[in-house]
Parts: C-alpha cells; sequence; structure tokens
C-alpha cells in the first residue's frame, strides 16, 4: 500500500445517549477515492464531518497529511480554536445543501478562503479563483450571485470554494443528493475530473453506480462500524456480509428518489 | 369653545431649537452605545459557557422588564450613594438609556444571528475559518439585512425614549416644552407642536424602515 493520506483510528462519538461512531479505524491511501455507504442513521456523515472536524469526536485519533487531531474524551483538553481551523483548512469539504454565501458573488465565495484564511494578496486569490472558476466550468458566471445559479452550479462553486484552499483532501457528503436528477451529472463530472487529478477523495453517498464507478474501494458501514471494505467492484458486485447484500438489493442498481422539487430560478 | 393661537411660539424657536438639537444628540450618544451594548450582549448571550451567557441574560431581563423611567431615577439617585460615584444626570440619562436600549437591541441582534441558516457558519469553519473570522466574514454580514428594520425600529424608540431625560433637568425639546407651558400657560399648542416635530423627525426614518422592509423580504 502507498502512503496514507489519511489514518483514522479508534474513532468514537456519540450525541446524548446515541452511539453513532463505535470506534472507527480506516487508511485511506494517497490519490484514492474510497465511497461511504450504508443506510441513514448508519455514521458515515458522521465520519465525514469527524475527519475535518466539524463533528468533534468524544475520543480517537484523525491524521490528515502532516496534521494530526488526537481526542481523548477530556473536554478540558480540546485543540484550540485556531489549531482546529488550521486542519479544516487542509480539508476540503462540499456539502449536500452546497451552503454558499448568498451575500458575496460566486467569485468572492471561491475566493474568501483564500483572502480570509490564507492571507494571500486579493490580485492573486482572484486569478486563481477564476481559473477554478474555469477548471469547473463556470467562468462566466463570476460575477453572479448564487441565488441566480443551478443547483448543479451552485454545486460546482462550492467544489471551487473548496479546492481554493488548495485542500490535500476532499471530502464529499452527499453532494448531489439535494439536486434534479437532470443536474447530478455536471456535479459528477468534476468530481471523477478531480479524482483523474489525483485528488484523495472521500464521498458519502447514495448513488451506488457512482461509486462503484468513481471508487477505487468501497466502506460500508451499519450501525457505527464498518461493516465490509474493499476494493469498490468486489464490494458492490459480491458482497460478502448479509447486511451489505441487503442494503445493496434496496438499489437493484439504480439510485433511491430524491424528494426534493425543482427550485425556480428568480434571475 | 378653545381659541388654538400658535402665533406666540414663534417667540420661543431659538429655545425650541436647542431643544431639537439636544435631543437629536442624546438619541445619537444613546443608539451608538445602545448598540454597542446590544452586540456585546446579544453575541455573548450566544455563548456556551455559562459564566458568560448568564449576567447577560440577566442584564438583559432587568432592563427590559423594569420601566426605563424608574432605570433613569434610578440611575442619577441611587447609583451615586451605592457606588459613591458622583454622576452628572447627562451621564446618568445616556447610561440608563443606552442600556435601557441595549437590551432591546441585543434580542434583535440575538435573533438575526440565530436565524442564519447553520450550514453557512459550518461552511465557513470547514475553509479553516476561526470563530471570530465567521462571525465577521459570514454571519453577521448576512444578520445585519435581516435585523436592520427592527434595529430601525428600536432606534425610533430611543429617539422618543429621549424625553424622558427632562425628569432630570436636562433640557431637551420636552423640557424647553416645559419651560414654555410654565411662562405662557399654553400646554396644548405647545405640547401639539412638539409632537408634530417628533412626527416631522420621524416620518422619513419609518419610510425607510417600510422601504427595507419590503427590500429584504427577498
Amino acid at each position: 500500500m502507498t502512503e496514507a493520506m489519511i489514518e483514522i483510528d479508534g474513532l468514537h462519538k456519540q450525541f446524548g445517549d446515541n452511539v453513532v461512531l463505535k470506534g472507527i479505524s480506516m487508511r485511506v491511501a494517497k490519490g484514492t477515492v474510497v465511497a461511504l455507504i450504508g443506510s441513514s442513521g448508519s455514521g458515515k456523515s458522521t465520519l465525514l464531518r469527524c475527519i475535518n472536524l466539524l463533528t468533534i469526536p468524544d475520543a480517537g485519533s484523525v491524521r490528515v497529511g502532516s496534521h494530526v487531531m488526537t481526542y481523548s474524551g477530556d473536554s478540558t483538553q480540546l485543540p484550540k480554536d485556531r489549531e482546529q481551523a488550521a486542519f479544516r483548512a487542509n480539508t476540503g469539504m462540499v456539502f449536500q445543501h452546497f451552503n454558499l454565501f448568498p451575500h458575496m458573488t460566486v467569485l468572492h465565495n471561491v475566493m474568501e478562503g483564500m483572502v480570509t484564511v490564507l492571507r494571500k494578496p486579493r490580485a492573486q486569490a482572484e486569478q486563481e479563483a477564476i481559473a477554478l472558476l474555469e477548471k469547473v466550468g463556470l467562468r462566466d458566471k463570476a460575477g453572479e450571485f448564487p441565488h441566480c445559479l443551478s443547483g448543479g452550479q451552485k454545486q460546482r462553486v462550492a467544489i471551487a470554494r473548496a479546492l481554493a484552499m488548495q485542500p490535500q483532501v476532499m471530502l464529499f457528503d452527499e453532494a448531489t443528493s439535494a439536486l434534479d436528477p437532470e443536474l447530478v451529472g455536471e456535479v459528477q463530472a468534476v468530481m471523477r475530473a478531480l479524482a483523474d487529478d489525483g485528488m484523495t477523495m472521500i464521498i458519502v453517498t447514495h448513488e451506488i453506480s457512482f461509486a462503484r464507478e468513481l471508487a477505487d474501494e468501497v466502506v460500508f458501514m451499519g450501525d457505527g462500524v464498518v461493516v465490509e471494505s474493499g476494493p469498490a467492484k468486489d464490494v458492490i458486485d459480491n458482497p460478502r456480509q448479509s447486511a451489505t447484500r441487503l442494503f445493496l438489493s434496496r438499489f437493484n442498481g439504480k439510485s433511491p428518489g430524491r424528494d426534493e422539487s425543482p427550485r425556480v430560478n428568480r434571475c | 369653545m378653545y381659541q388654538w393661537n400658535f402665533a406666540f411660539l414663534v417667540d420661543f424657536r431659538g429655545l425650541l431649537l436647542s431643544g431639537v438639537l439636544y435631543t437629536l444628540g442624546y438619541t445619537v450618544l444613546c443608539i451608538v452605545l445602545g448598540l454597542l451594548f446590544g452586540l456585546i450582549a446579544g453575541i455573548g448571550q450566544l455563548s456556551p459557557s455559562k459564566w458568560i451567557n448568564s449576567p447577560l441574560k440577566a442584564y438583559v431581563e432587568i432592563f427590559r422588564c423594569t420601566p426605563v423611567l424608574i432605570q433613569l431615577i434610578w440611575f442619577y439617585y441611587a447609583l451615586p450613594s451605592l457606588l459613591g460615584i458622583e454622576m452628572s444626570a447627562s451621564t446618568a440619562a445616556i447610561l440608563a438609556l443606552s442600556l435601557y436600549g441595549g437590551a432591546f437591541y441585543s434580542e434583535i441582534i440575538r435573533g438575526g444571528i440565530i436565524s442564519i441558516d447553520p450550514g453557512q457558519p459550518e461552511a465557513a469553519r470547514a475553509l479553516g475559518m476561526t470563530k471570530f473570522q465567521i462571525m465577521h466574514r459570514v454571519v453577521l454580514p448576512q444578520a445585519l439585512r435581516r435585523m436592520t428594520p427592527p434595529l430601525l425600529n428600536q432606534s425610533i424608540m430611543q429617539l422618543k425614549n429621549t424625553s424622558l431625560v427632562s425628569v432630570l433637568a436636562l433640557p431637551d425639546l420636552v423640557y424647553q416644552g416645559q419651560l414654555i407651558v410654565h411662562e405662557t400657560y399654553r400646554p396644548l399648542e405647545t405640547y401639539t407642536l412638539i409632537a408634530l416635530i417628533y412626527l416631522a423627525i420621524l416620518l422619513p426614518t419609518t419610510t425607510l424602515v417600510k422601504r427595507l422592509e419590503t427590500r429584504t423580504a427577498l
């Protein structure tokens, strides 16, 4: 195995009495794509959020590149805000609901992290932001505000915004689940291009066929533990565990229906 | 039937003008200081630390739930004798009115902040911003847009509340009105005119609020 970019060891997390992660350990090699699958409530989103500390684990350690965070369960020993911020800046996160900043233009959304966190000069940040928008095919939308964009365009801007931090890994939390079916493709194409560029990625997804095609490895989670993991095609085509089989049989190669109705643009 | 006659008030125009200027001066100070107190109390109440949020909650409730007139008198008479600090009527009035307004501002500011979609600070956090940067760059600019109409409304109240400083013999518009009444025995015309002056000052502001409300409804 090549050098591990992400190393997770003994991760525990509970919310009140609800134990969501029960000791997760995994390694993600540099340049590989891992798909986290599993039913709702299996802990996959929480695991993803723990990797960039949006959710603070109760115990365990997370390493991304050279940054390590260790949690002992002692709440007085938490890392400082600034240390956690530096850790997060190194991991790009893409959310289901895009979470673009509505009061900034597309260009400024992409520039924000570079200017505020990386303290790059505005002119340089603007140049890099435009290059990133070019990459996701939205160069011509630089001056628009987010509410003028379609869901797919918003998500591509969100990806550019995350890439602007030059993160070592990219995390996708159901990045296409809130999109109308005809818009899923354009976002998946950007994700595919990123993977081809050698980006280390973890994607939480319900699109089993996309996971099978894009991911090198699939991790099937159930009830806070890793039930089964391995090469994507092996796990999806020939699952060994009965829980994995049961879960996959519900898809039959298709993605679950989306409940979101199309949004009307006001531009 | 009462014979209305406003003509005599022309002789008091200088007094009335100085009253207007005092009223506006107190208003500006009380709005600026009130917003400052409101910002501190509004954001501070959202702190997870009990040591920070409980005293601020207590401050807001005490000032929201007691009459401002009593606060004013209390600041002028009771506080100096309790703390042994002499306070001029002006200082006491400005402090009391600012703290009173601040309690209401803080609720508007707190409400504005918690109305922002949690996905917003989360996305900023994921970019590696610190708590201060998130507040300053992402949450407050969005919340401010929603808060502006209610903040302006509260500021209108602040202006009208300055009329209470007259009880501490500070020469605002209402106080000057009282002087004129004592001299002329014509309270009806005098207070009517004073009400009209308040109306003339505030009408443009309320119109602005209305316009902002329709714009932020987007």
